[in-house]
């Protein structure tokens, strides 16, 4: 079932004249792991403005062509109709975070949806617990760092558990091991729960492991769209300088050299495997 | 260049964030800063532009004492381009950003409208000249920040996670353009997470952890360290990874490039065929 749709979308900037974003149709289906990526401004934060409404209804500008999200026309539905389908992780965590205490961000949308105290309580607890921040809840946002800030952004999306989760950059802060800890726990929601992970990222050697789904977007337009070996393998990939996963640009040197591995390798660890076996056949 | 003596640095809020560093940086270095969340790192390098001054010890920056000297004086010598590009950035246009400084260090009309249209070009920002910071995207308006302390050719540069928010090409670039302020002899000195970078680029590694410094050297020899690389939150680099699986069959384990992993890898075949 598709939980994201665009068709023909096309939008502009209040004054600007460029199209961000342009032609775009896209379908994300229930559950997929989705990983956007493309150079700096190609229009891959404003594609995910588009997910939950901030594009048009905060943002303004023209929208051409349909965007629905889980079946609803983002055009005709407000902003906090669409915050229980899509929870959005900003790029900028101190865009997000504006309370006294870690807490009572993490707590802000469930009480806006008016959940029962317990069940925020609960949730609460949780959300801090899978990112990791229990002891951080009494600080106030704007004294963290830019990690601990990103980790807080994370969780009060988590506690809202929407059913897809937008996350711009999550853990462009955070050192490796912390980023790695956290893409695991948005791994471990969309396979335990389900949830529809879009994910915008550079770093692709860190986050393609997740993936099922890739989207490369280029000056406002899509222009690869498919399984992560089959994109990060093209030629066009390379051309417009996606930042290819090591073990991939590895077997392509390999290739080059008339070493055949069989097989593509997307990680390390399927990139160890399968030279293994070349190594050992020799 | 830099030279940090015993440094200890207590905040206000009664953190202890550098517990006893020394460090020595060259003219012309090329330093990474690298460690978790929380190491110091930040603190550290906002030591050497005299933001933060040390609570214990001392910082020298071209032999002159850190305590002796206004930011303002230590700004000329010592650019910071922050982590967050929105806590440097507030002009109406990216022109008038970049012109900023050069406006108040002095400098002629003539001499800004030269520096301003180098410094766009470089960073490939030219086209936004008239456009407000605001409308960019968040790797634009970290090339912003970057391009407005460039624009007054500090002998030290220092950059705080400077790959945030930039794609590929971009990286390449960055990496190309510390190599040239390099061979300029300028020093630049980056902390950052991304440990792809730093694999490609190749500087002295500084390692943090807990307000400590726990080693450094060159690049292969500290990303490649599983000790070293577990007490600092650092994931070892993806041909590294590989590269560790695979040391049973009798390959090299402390590769980081990727020319050089292709390259023991045919090695290894020739040999073994």
């Amino acid at each position: 079932m598709a939980v994201v749709e665009t068709k023909d979308l096309t939008y502009t900037y209040p004054g600007g004249t460029k199209r961000a974003v342009e032609d775009v149709s896209i379908t994300i289906e229930k559950g997929e792991f989705v990983v956007l990526t493309g150079p700096s401004g190609c229009g891959k934060t404003t594609l995910c403005r588009c997910f939950n409404g901030l594009v048009p209804h905060f943002y303004g500008g023209k929208v051409e062509g349909d965007i629905l999200v889980k079946g609803l026309r983002v055009g005709e539905h407000s902003i906090h109709e669409l915050a229980r389908h899509v929870g959005l992780v900003f790029q900028n965590p101190e865009n997000q975070l504006f309370a006294l205490f870690v807490e009572k961000d993490v707590a802000f949308g469930l009480e806006n949806l008016g959940v029962p105290r317990d069940e925020i309580r609960k949730r609460v607890d949780w959300a801090l617990q899978m990112t990791g921040i229990e002891d951080l809840r009494e600080m106030a946002p704007h004294e963290l760092s830019g990690g601990q800030q990103q980790r807080v952004a994370i969780a009060s999306v988590l506690a809202m558990q929407p059913d897809i989760m937008v996350l711009d950059e999550p853990t462009s802060f955070l050192d490796p091991l912390g980023a790695r800890k956290i893409f695991e726990v948005i791994s471990e929601l969309n396979k335990e729960l389900g949830i529809t992970v879009v994910l915008v990222e550079h770093r692709l050697d860190l986050a393609s492991r997740y993936s099922d789904h890739v989207i490369v977007m280029d000056g406002g337009r899509v222009i690869l769209d498919g399984e992560p070996r089959e994109v990060f393998n093209s030629e066009t990939a390379r051309v417009i300088g996606v930042g290819i996963p090591k073990a991939i640009r590895l077997s392509q040197l390999l290739e080059k050299s008339g070493v055949h591995l069989g097989r593509v390798p997307v990680t390390s660890e399927e990139a160890s495997h399968v030279l293994k076996e070349v190594l050992k056949r020799d | 260049m830099i030279e940090v003596k015993d440094v200890s640095f207590t905040y206000p809020n009664g953190v202890d964030a550098l517990k006893g560093v020394s460090l020595k940086i060259r003219d012309g270095e090329f330093v990474a800063i690298m460690g978790q969340n929380g190491a110091g790192k930040t603190t550290l390098v906002k030591h050497f532009n005299g933001l933060l001054k040390p609570t214990k010890g001392e910082v020298l920056v071209d032999g002159v004492n850190t305590q002796k000297v206004s930011v303002a004086t230590l700004a000329r010598k010592v650019g910071f381009v922050f982590q967050n590009p929105d806590h440097q950035l507030f002009c109406e246009t990216v022109e008038d950003e970049v012109a900023f400084a050069l406006r108040n260090f002095g400098f002629h009309e003539r001499t800004i409208k030269k520096r301003v249209t180098w410094a766009l070009n470089l960073l490939d920002l030219a086209e936004y000249r008239k456009t407000s910071p605001f409308m960019l995207s968040g790797g634009e308006r970290k090339r912003v920040a970057l391009a407005s302390v460039l624009a007054w050719n500090p002998k030290v540069v220092i950059l705080d996670e400077p790959t945030i928010g930039q794609d590929y090409k971009q990286k390449e670039r960055l990496r190309q353009f510390i190599v040239q302020l390099t061979t300029q002899k300028k020093t630049v000195i980056i902390v950052t997470h991304d440990i792809e970078f730093v694999a490609e680029c190749n500087p002295h590694v500084v390692l943090m952890a807990q307000g400590k410094i726990l080693a450094e050297g060159g690049a292969k020899q500290m990303l490649t360290n599983p000790h070293l690389v577990a007490q600092t939150s650092i994931v070892p680099p993806q041909i590294t990874q590989i590269f560790l699986e695979l040391a049973d069959l009798g390959l090299p384990t402390d590769l980081i490039d990727i020319h050089e992993a292709k390259e023991a890898l045919l090695t290894f075949l020739e040999v073994n065929s």
